[in-house]
């Protein structure tokens, strides 16, 4: 009897002492949250107030910097895409990603699906490489790859890019491939083959459907990548109007000694906004494609 | 089409040269070569073609008309503005590392511990840094680094502190590039972090519970050791893409003051673009090749480890 009561009191101790543990630990997480939120979002809510703020705005010196005083103006925005290179940069921008995501969903199905279900001589040791030439930085290709093009006679063009950027989208989006393709099971393809299916018919009927999720992942991370690339098209593109965004922005709307802020600001987030725009949709699918590899081997 | 073809053919018992053909290109095999081509291509003309390439171009003189050995290579050791691209290369590899890696365990943490139904929005909010081209928003920063409008300094003086020489002091600059870098990377490491969280079994920690232990001893005992292999891979794979940065530097700095903030990618930059020695710019980005390669090996160790004990 009195055993029972102690270890009773025992249990309601320990079940007490365990939700104030769970309280403390729920507020220093939200109070943490809280300061990494605020450190991730400054400088893209600094963007935008001064892309906002008018010139004249932006020039005082005794007034909060944070916030708008004198009223909003869109003016920056108009300009920017009234008197500047910013529309051309934004179409280069996106005729060189689609055919970027194009020939790297096309080259990195094709080689993930011979990689996980074909097995021919060479097979591992490829799929090895493929991991090795995604660690492969383009701070390392540039300069021979400069010569490359050059002989090609592909320089300050915007075709360039759809010729050096698969180099960093197929090698991750093939590994991502292998991944979800390895997943499906055996039977589903034998069903298929019984069914007097080739390859080719299995690969498109079978298996891009199965594996859509990771199809997804891969075309963001294709996407993202030629959004945002900055190396390649800084020293290979010297003319405006071959211009992509990430490039046009931060050499052609810098002008002499004056900075126009503003419409620097307005369009670095323009440029920005599709890539946010998207992870904002389809996030999740990103997030698993790129945990599955790191969580599963 | 092919299949109609050489089955019609073998069924005539009679093999015709031609029909030999479609067998051969019926071979699993030979389907599965065909079908890896453009990806060899991509990576034997593009990736492993220009990396010889460049360990020949790094042995010619400036304008590339005579063979000099290893004379850029030598060139560079007696330089000292080399000497400091090496050692601010170390020095913003490891300290943004281990500030992205700290900020993101953390942030990931914290996102696990609250109820699952708000994880989300916090967890978005928290990624934007990621999503943003870092060319741009590092744009952003050199805004609020500006010597005589820095929103941030504005800040400071509101609290009484002295105006930071962000970017003009050498001090300052090599921490503003840090900084920058970890805002954009730390992201990573939180989806990273938070995906090894979630796959540990909450039936350990309950243990745990039982058994007593608490917050400090979960950590060591149970999450650290869990999430070793992650942490592992996720940080080498970070060495790897922090010590090759190009884009912050480049736009934040443009490598000074006087040259104290250049990595080995903006400083062949410099010198290979700009400069127009392309082989010296070419022996400059080679001195990053044997520092990837260890961690490229490293990386690989761990993903078969981790493939192995599934």
């Amino acid at each position: 009897m009195a055993t029972a009561v102690a270890e009773a009191s025992v249990g309601a101790g320990l079940r007490a002492s365990l939700t104030r543990n769970r309280r403390w630990a729920l507020i220093a997480s939200y109070a943490s949250l809280i300061v990494f939120v605020i450190f991730f979002l400054f400088p893209p809510y600094y963007m935008l107030i001064t892309s906002l703020k008018t010139n004249k705005e932006i020039a005082e010196l005794s007034t909060n910097p944070w916030i708008i005083e004198k009223g909003i103006t869109f003016q920056h925005y108009f300009s920017l895409l009234m008197d500047t290179g910013f529309p051309i940069y934004f179409r280069n921008t996106i005729i060189v990603t689609i055919c970027v995501v194009a020939i790297t969903m096309v080259v990195s199905i094709l080689a993930a699906y011979a990689l996980s279900r074909l097995k021919f001589w060479g097979a591992g040791v490829l799929a090895t490489g493929v991991f090795l030439t995604y660690l492969v930085p383009d701070s390392l290709l540039f300069i021979p790859l400069f010569e490359i093009v050059g002989a090609l006679g592909l320089l300050d063009t915007y075709w360039v890019l759809v010729l050096v950027y698969p180099t960093l989208t197929v090698p991750f989006c093939t590994w991502i491939m292998i991944g979800y393709f390895s997943s499906i099971p055996k039977e589903l393809d034998e069903a298929a083959l019984i069914d007097g299916a080739n390859h080719m018919q299995m690969l498109i009927k079978v298996f891009v459907p199965v594996a859509l999720p990771g199809i997804i992942a891969a075309m963001i991370f294709a996407f993202t990548v030629s959004w945002a690339s900055f190396l390649y098209p800084l020293a290979y593109i010297f003319t405006e109007d071959q211009m992509v965004l990430t490039v046009g922005t931060v050499t052609t709307l810098i002008k002499g000694d004056v900075f126009h802020w503003g419409g620097l600001m307005a369009g670095a987030l323009l440029a920005a906004a599709p890539p946010v725009i998207i992870y904002a949709f389809l996030m999740d699918y990103y997030i698993a494609g790129l945990t599955s590899g790191a969580t599963k081997g | 089409m092919a299949t109609t073809i050489a089955i019609d053919a073998s069924g005539d018992g009679t093999l015709t040269q031609r029909s030999a053909f479609w067998l051969f290109m019926r071979r699993k095999s030979t389907i599965g070569v065909l079908m890896v081509l453009p990806l060899l291509a991509i990576i034997a003309g593009l990736v492993a073609y220009p990396a010889g390439y460049s360990m020949f171009l790094s042995t010619l003189n400036k304008a590339e008309t005579k063979f000099v050995g290893f004379a850029n290579y030598l060139f560079l050791f007696k330089r000292e503005t080399f000497w400091m691209v090496v050692q601010q290369s170390i020095i913003f590899a490891l300290v943004a590392v281990v500030g992205k890696a700290f900020i993101g365990f953390v942030a990931a943490h914290a996102v696990n511990t609250i109820p699952t139904k708000g994880q989300r929005k916090w967890r978005g909010m928290m990624l934007i840094p990621w999503v943003i081209p870092p060319a741009l928003s590092t744009l952003g920063w050199w805004w609020l680094f500006e010597p005589t409008y820095s929103a941030i300094n504005w800040v400071l003086a509101e609290i009484g502190v002295d105006a930071i020489p962000w970017l003009s002091d050498t001090f300052w600059a090599r921490f503003s590039v840090i900084l920058v870098n970890i805002w954009i990377g730390a992201p990573f490491f939180l989806i990273m972090y938070l995906a090894a969280l979630k796959s540990i079994p909450e039936e350990l920690y309950e243990a745990a519970a039982i058994d007593g232990a608490n917050a400090w001893q979960r950590l060591y005992h149970i999450t650290l050791p869990m999430m070793r292999n992650i942490i592992a891979i996720t940080v080498l794979f970070s060495i790897i893409v922090t010590f090759a940065n190009f884009d912050i530097v480049r736009v934040l700095t443009q490598g000074g003051p006087r040259d104290s903030t250049h990595l080995f990618a903006t400083y062949a930059f410099r010198v290979g673009i700009e400069s127009n020695d392309i082989p010296l710019g070419a022996s400059v980005s080679l001195f990053m090749f044997p520092v990837l390669a260890v961690l490229a090996f490293l990386i690989l160790r761990n993903v078969r480890k981790r493939a192995m004990e599934l």
